[in-house]
């Protein structure tokens, strides 16, 4: 692997920028890989490089039906922070945030990664009582969470609608300084980077259509391009995976919602820190090319078509709108929508399945991927050791039968 | 946005004034002190999620507040038929195989 530095960059200069080496091989996959990872965005990309970095396995295949990270990994809002309520969530995306502190060294790649602080405002008594609570969740696992009154608020975010008389008059908010944002596309690519050179496979517009079993074991996929034999199959497939699950006759507890976003025209910097607001259902941030990068709440109906309606749209912006009245004359460039797998208890799901050599990596809804590296790493350990890793063992498939539930919803704050 | 027919209105109006509420014709176990935990789990949590037909429970939240079902495409959110409650539906992924 070329070595990505600001000396290479002066150097490939005076060869005007043409011999820069590929930055993964195209190869034609083979007969037998050990572990077959099916879906290309982040979370499987990462889990592949952290098979072949941290289990030693290089004979892995990453098969992908459209492009490496062209699904969720292009479509969220890049917003990465770890406050959440619950022990589980909050090991597991700390965990992750860890990874992300020493990512774009290790993997030689810019992620763009920039902690500016996450906050989630308060405009209710009942809000500010649940973020009191959750910030001291928070501490009590030693992850960076503070509580603002308004006028920190303010001081943080002076063209924010703070006044009394505000539709949404803000209260207070929960404060994580280390939360942030990321180039969503350069994790996708700098994962697919390093695993390339770690020997990884990476098998592009290649959909799996069928799981192979024999005796119950997985022996292979069914692809569009033939027939490959693995001895595992690791699904991260997203919106997608109840389709996979489907093949071998397993059910998920997974709804496939359409979530909306989108980014105005680019603007001179004027907001340095993420703003999300819960109650409301919108948040914001700046991108470093100047759009402001919108999130919508969910479509409530069942969607696979990766657009949602409107007027969801509409209510993210008016209620943008009047927390922000500066932005009233901004136009908006882009809006998209992406498939999410919601679970029951908004919880991500990481489980061994009652198929020999089956793992699943999905349920990860509407807050995926600021858990791309975390994921990613507890993922490959339970898929490499066919043992759930310690902190990814809350988050089996079993616990909708059991009952032990990871109930995020709203109390943490769970708005992407 | 989708533009929904009820059943009980006879009117076709706009999306924002229905809620969806999810899969149509679960049936709540007549016994449930019998179930294993498993099959409760079942009921609660697992839904069939396709990609392709589906049909599901709407609410006329700010019109006749009745619920009703709708068979709707999960890919092209094409709304083939709204039904009242208690109907079965006339669309569904099996009359379609027959019709091949």
């Amino acid at each position: 692997m070329q070595k990505y530095s600001g000396f290479g960059l002066l150097k490939h200069a005076f060869s005007h920028h043409e011999n820069w080496q590929r930055v993964w091989r195209n190869p034609t996959p083979k007969k037998h890989y050990d572990v077959v990872v099916v879906g290309g965005g982040g979370h499987g990309l990462a889990t592949a490089y952290y098979l072949a970095k941290e289990h030693g396995l290089t004979n892995i295949a990453v098969v992908e039906k459209g492009y490496l990270g062209g699904g969720n990994t292009a479509r969220n809002t890049t917003i990465i922070r770890s406050n959440y309520l619950w022990d589980e969530a909050a090991h597991l995306y700390e965990h992750a945030l860890k990874l992300w502190e020493g990512l774009a060294q290790e993997l030689n790649y810019n992620l763009m990664f920039s902690q500016r602080g996450v906050l989630n405002l308060g405009h209710t008594l009942q809000d500010m009582r649940d973020i009191e609570r959750r910030v001291s969740a928070n501490r009590l696992n030693g992850i960076d969470s503070q509580l603002l009154n308004t006028k920190e608020v303010q001081d943080i975010v002076p063209i924010l609608d703070c006044s009394k008389n505000a539709r949404y008059p803000v209260l207070g908010a929960s404060w994580q300084p280390r939360g942030g944002t990321a180039r969503h596309d350069a994790v996708a690519w700098g994962y697919a980077r390093a695993a390339d050179a770690l020997g990884v496979d990476l098998i592009q517009q290649t959909e799996v259509t069928g799981i192979r079993r024999k005796d119950g074991a997985v022996c292979g996929v069914e692809t569009t391009k033939g027939f490959i034999s693995c001895d595992k199959v690791a699904c991260v497939a997203a919106g997608n995976s109840g389709v996979l699950a489907k093949m071998v006759g397993i059910t998920l507890p997974l709804e496939s919602h359409p979530l909306q976003a989108m980014v105005s025209e680019p603007l001179k910097p004027i907001i340095d820190t993420v703003v999300m607001s819960n109650q409301v259902h919108g948040y914001l941030s700046q991108s470093d090319k100047g759009d402001l990068v919108i999130g919508a709440g969910i479509d409530g109906y069942l969607g696979y078509g990766q657009r949602g309606s409107f007027h969801v749209v509409e209510h993210t912006i008016a209620a943008i709108l009047e927390m922000f009245p500066i932005f009233s004359r901004v136009r908006l460039n882009r809006a998209w929508g992406g498939i999410v797998d919601t679970c029951p208890d908004a919880c991500p799901i990481i489980s061994k399945t009652s198929v020999k050599g089956l793992y699943f990596n999905c349920g990860w809804g509407t807050g995926g991927f600021k858990a791309t590296p975390g994921s990613g790493h507890v993922f490959a350990h339970t898929v490499a050791n066919d043992e759930p890793h310690p902190l990814a063992k809350a988050f089996s498939v079993d616990r909708f039968i059991s009952g032990k539930l990871i109930d995020e919803h709203g109390a943490a704050g769970v708005a992407h | 946005m989708l533009e929904i027919y009820c059943p009980y209105c006879e009117e076709h109006r706009e999306e924002e004034e229905f809620h969806p509420v999810g899969e149509a014709h679960i049936q709540r176990p007549e016994d449930p002190e019998s179930l294993s935990d498993a099959e409760w789990a079942h009921y609660l949590f697992y839904r069939k999620n396709p990609r392709g037909l589906h049909h599901e429970m709407w609410v006329h939240a700010t019109g006749c507040r009745k619920f009703f079902n709708m068979t709707r495409h999960t890919v092209t959110y094409q709304i083939l038929e709204t039904y009242k409650m208690g109907d079965k539906p006339t669309v569904t992924e099996e009359a379609k195989d027959d019709a091949k």
